[in-house]
């Protein structure tokens, strides 16, 4: 699955990074701990977290993650937002809560 | 090869400059190769303590055939206790710092985790070195 297809079958908001909808997923991972999310996440998963700052894109390039979901309607900081162009990782906003767009993701996936 | 990247302590918006710098680098020279990701995680962490805890640093690369090592000095406050430093979860980092979803207790682990060798001398009131090596082919 692209990312292009979970912005359509989530309904969400596309606001940077468009180069990579095309990337694929590999799974999804949770968690607003940076370090955490840089030691355990993996190549083409979709990271979902309230974190909103430029770091979060730093971490996501790094690790080489498909995209990145916002919940509850926080949206990215504008260097954040910057970033995400730079590196092609697309940010994705949803109104959702963490539970609610994690096991919607998750069954998708399955 | 050989590279130094200075860090700025306190300014989280650049955070990740030297490791993203290396991974470029690394990518040239061998590719989509396993090692990349373990020595870019390791650095990341390293930035991150500096910036998080220390008055000023520097990360030192120096790259060969078999080998990639990472030494981070930092003129900062140093660690009292090592050991419990290198404890997952213990954490000294201020609130602000938290809120950003740093200080979690895991970068040193994570460092650890991600190294053949690692290596840490502090010394209180003056600072801390790390010694991170990777080699290119397994041991």
């Amino acid at each position: 699955m692209k990312v292009s297809d979970l912005i359509e079958k989530l309904n969400l908001e596309l606001v940077s990074g468009e180069s990579g909808i095309d990337n694929q997923i590999s799974g999804g991972y949770v968690s607003d701990l940076l370090s955490d999310v840089m030691g355990s996440s993996k190549e083409g998963q979709v990271w979902i977290t309230l974190q909103t700052h430029k770091n979060v894109m730093a971490i996501a390039s790094l690790k080489d993650l498909a995209a990145v979901i916002l919940v509850k309607g926080f949206k990215p900081d504008e260097d954040m937002l910057q970033q995400s162009n730079e590196e092609g990782i697309p940010v994705l906003l949803t109104n959702e809560t963490t539970f609610d767009i994690s096991g919607k993701l998750h069954k998708l996936l399955k | 090869m050989h590279f130094e990247f200075d860090i700025e302590a306190g300014d989280f918006s650049k955070v990740g400059f030297a490791s993203s710098q290396l991974k470029k680098i690394m990518k040239q020279l061998v590719g989509a190769h396993k090692i990349v990701k373990r020595i870019v995680v390791a650095l990341y962490e390293a930035e991150v303590n500096v910036v998080a805890h220390a008055y000023s640093g520097k990360v030192i690369i120096d790259i060969d055939t078999e080998k990639v090592v990472i030494k981070v000095e930092d003129e900062g406050p140093g660690i009292p206790d090592v050991q419990l430093a290198m404890q997952e979860g213990y954490s000294t980092a201020s609130e602000k710092v938290r809120e950003m979803g740093f200080g979690a207790g895991m970068g040193l682990s994570n460092i650890k985790n991600n190294s053949d060798k690692f290596q840490i001398e502090t010394q209180v009131g003056i600072g801390t070195s790390l010694k991170i090596v990777s080699y290119l082919k397994a041991q």
